[in-house]
């Protein structure tokens, strides 16, 4: 087991490695950040001095190094917009991300896996065929115009509900959170829902396909001849067997949840990572742009991690391929 | 299977999509969309590129509006007095061309690193697969939008970065086939009839790899079409220059909060009925081409 989270943490550190030379010759060395920086009157000496003092005269594998150096002690730039370190501004944004990430998760399982398990039990039944319908559609539509029709429906026409920002924020834990009061609230359903839809489509069609399979099993069989209550077959036995492949899911997925936040943020003009990265590729801010990117890649390596040894510890099975691989 | 044997593997197929309903529907409208886009310079009402042709006087125009000159707006107008059901028929134009020229490219590229990997194998295999590993582990999206922020924008920009999020799945997929077929009997003689390398994968194999490679090209379509419009909408896909559907969304939302509603509705209703057509001949053609489910 030990063996398996060190090879792993190396592996991740590796791909670390990798994408951040990507990112920075990509971001850096196309095109001349000396050209936005600096005044277009500016003479030559001018130009050259601040070349210098930017250390942008270094070949680019000095830059890279003084770049990763940096990057070690927490350091990666200054915003060129915003005159603070672009680290500092990403974890100020980030509250605000996860924990819309974090209520669209919870809105997905909560919708999601009892109507799959709905779907699942009566696959031919109206309803049923109605929550795979839905399902589709969830699939189907793009995030962002279910984002603009919400608006549309409950901002523009009916008035009920705020299109933007974050309203009231309560402090828990040193950290704002708008879930814990009234305001708040009403500002995180719309945004929350939008970010949910694609992921509880995804969830629907898993628990219903687990849930089908797992009622065809002998153990079933075998609890329904013993005269068990169809409540506690479906609530215990089938539960516990289908739960393995859908939390893996909701692991893997809450990664992608914060990527497609990007676009929900932009929407309903929500202060999170995802609409400063927007808003940093407007005005082509890089440290941000890379200070982004190298912290989701961060973040992506980690939850990545941690799906992997919970589903070893969930499945046995998988230990046992994990140990000999 | 006793009369199938003498059907060709085509007419199989098509008669197993025909035998549902649902699979046909999304079928006829998919041709409907395909018809539309092709022919959207002869249907189109008028060109919304053309400026002589648009009025500033007929701007935001609710839908089922006549203008003074006896022009019908079908589906109202936007804020440079564009017909929005032409400007519909012009985007998905776009759109399609774009999530196809997309698919294509990235299934090129997928096939000939799939094949190579599962043909050589060893280092070579472990690199590329490697590779295909790490980007498959970030969502699209976010590959998408940190390529399109170094690249800039223009319409050979986003195919590039569409091309780069899709050519792993078929990597994957391609190499995973090829693995079970490289092994089978009609392979072995291929080799000992010491066809040239290129030859057996491209004569032999590539023709085995096809029925999941057909189905996955397919529902990317969809996924191409729709990130496509997703990344227009951020303001960093497609130019100005040539609106797709997901720009003549962006373009609504703007105004949107005036209850100009119209704007964005209809393109994105085109856009849905594209993707789930799409889906839906995707679905039924991955159960009729699964061999597993073959009776």
């Amino acid at each position: 087991m030990l063996v398996f989270i060190i090879r792993r943490v190396l592996q991740s550190a590796l791909a670390l490695l990798v994408m951040s030379a990507l990112i920075f010759v990509g971001v850096f060395a196309i095109g001349n950040p000396i050209d936005i920086l600096i005044n277009p009157q500016a003479d030559q000496a001018e130009i050259a001095r601040a070349t210098a003092a930017l250390g942008l005269d270094q070949p680019l594998w000095v830059q890279y190094w003084e770049f990763l150096r940096n990057a070690f002690t927490g350091d990666l730039g200054r915003s060129f917009s915003h005159n603070i370190p672009a680290v500092q501004l990403i974890f100020e944004r980030m509250p605000a991300t996860v924990e819309l990430a974090l209520c669209a998760m919870v809105i997905a399982i909560l919708l999601g896996i009892p109507l799959g398990l709905v779907a699942g039990l009566k696959p031919d039944a109206w309803y049923s065929k109605t929550i795979m319908a839905g399902s589709i559609l969830g699939f189907s539509l793009p995030t962002f115009w279910v984002g603009l029709m919400l608006i549309m429906i409950f901002s523009v026409f009916l008035g009920w509900l705020p299109s933007t920002g974050r309203g009231h924020t309560t402090l828990l834990l040193g950290v704002p959170v708008s879930f814990l009061n009234w305001d708040g609230l009403v500002h995180l359903m719309m945004p929350a829902l939008n970010l949910a839809l694609f992921k509880l489509s995804l969830l629907i069609r898993l628990t219903r396909a687990g849930t089908r399979e797992a009622m065809l099993q002998d153990y079933v069989k075998f609890a329904r001849a013993k005269g068990l209550p169809l409540r506690r077959i479906v609530g215990v036995h089938v539960l516990k067997n289908i739960l393995i492949p859908i939390v893996t899911v909701i692991g893997l997925e809450f990664g992608s949840l914060i990527a497609f936040a990007i676009v929900t943020e932009t929407i309903f003009a929500w202060p999170g990572m995802g609409k400063l990265l927007i808003d940093s590729i407007n005005v082509l801010d890089r440290p941000v742009i890379v200070a982004y990117v190298l912290i989701i890649v961060c973040m992506f390596v980690i939850i990545n991690l941690i799906v992997d040894l919970l589903y070893s510890l969930l499945d046995p099975r998988v230990r046992l391929a994990g140990a000999r691989a | 299977m006793n009369g199938a044997l003498v059907e060709s593997p085509f007419a199989r197929v098509a008669a197993d999509f025909a035998q549902s309903r649902l699979a046909l529907v999304g079928l006829a409208t998919l041709i409907l969309v395909l018809i539309v886009a092709i022919g959207a310079p002869y249907i189109s009402p008028q060109n919304p590129y053309d400026l002589a042709q648009l009025d500033i006087m007929d701007s935001k125009l609710a839908p089922g509006t006549q203008a003074g000159d006896g022009m019908m707006f079908w589906l109202g107008s936007d804020d440079q007095g564009r017909d929005m059901l032409s400007a519909i028929f012009y985007g998905l134009r776009i759109s399609l061309g774009i999530g196809t020229l997309a698919t294509v490219c990235a299934l090129a590229i997928g096939l000939v690193v799939g094949l190579t990997a599962a043909w050589f194998g060893g280092w070579v295999e472990a690199v590329i697969m490697r590779i295909v590993d790490l980007q498959l582990s970030f969502p699209s999206i976010l590959i998408a939008l940190v390529l399109l922020a170094v690249l800039g924008q223009g319409v050979d920009k986003i195919v590039i970065a569409l091309v780069t999020v899709q050519w792993a799945y078929y990597a994957r997929t391609v190499r995973g086939a090829a693995l079970v077929e490289r092994h089978k009997e009609y392979v072995e003689a291929a080799t000992c009839l010491a066809l040239s390398t290129p030859r057996i994968l491209f004569r032999h194999l590539l023709p085995n790899v096809m029925p999941p490679l057909i189905v996955i090209a397919t529902v990317q379509v969809a996924h191409a079409i729709a990130l496509e419009a997703t990344l227009s909408f951020l303001g960093l896909g497609m130019p100005i220059t040539s609106p797709s559907l997901g720009l003549l969304i962006a373009n609504g939302f703007t105004h949107l909060m005036s209850g100009k509603y119209w704007i964005s509705l209809y393109p994105g209703i085109a856009l849905l009925i594209t993707i789930v057509s799409i889906n839906l001949v995707g679905d039924e053609l991955r159960d009729v081409l699964n061999p597993r489910l073959q009776k």
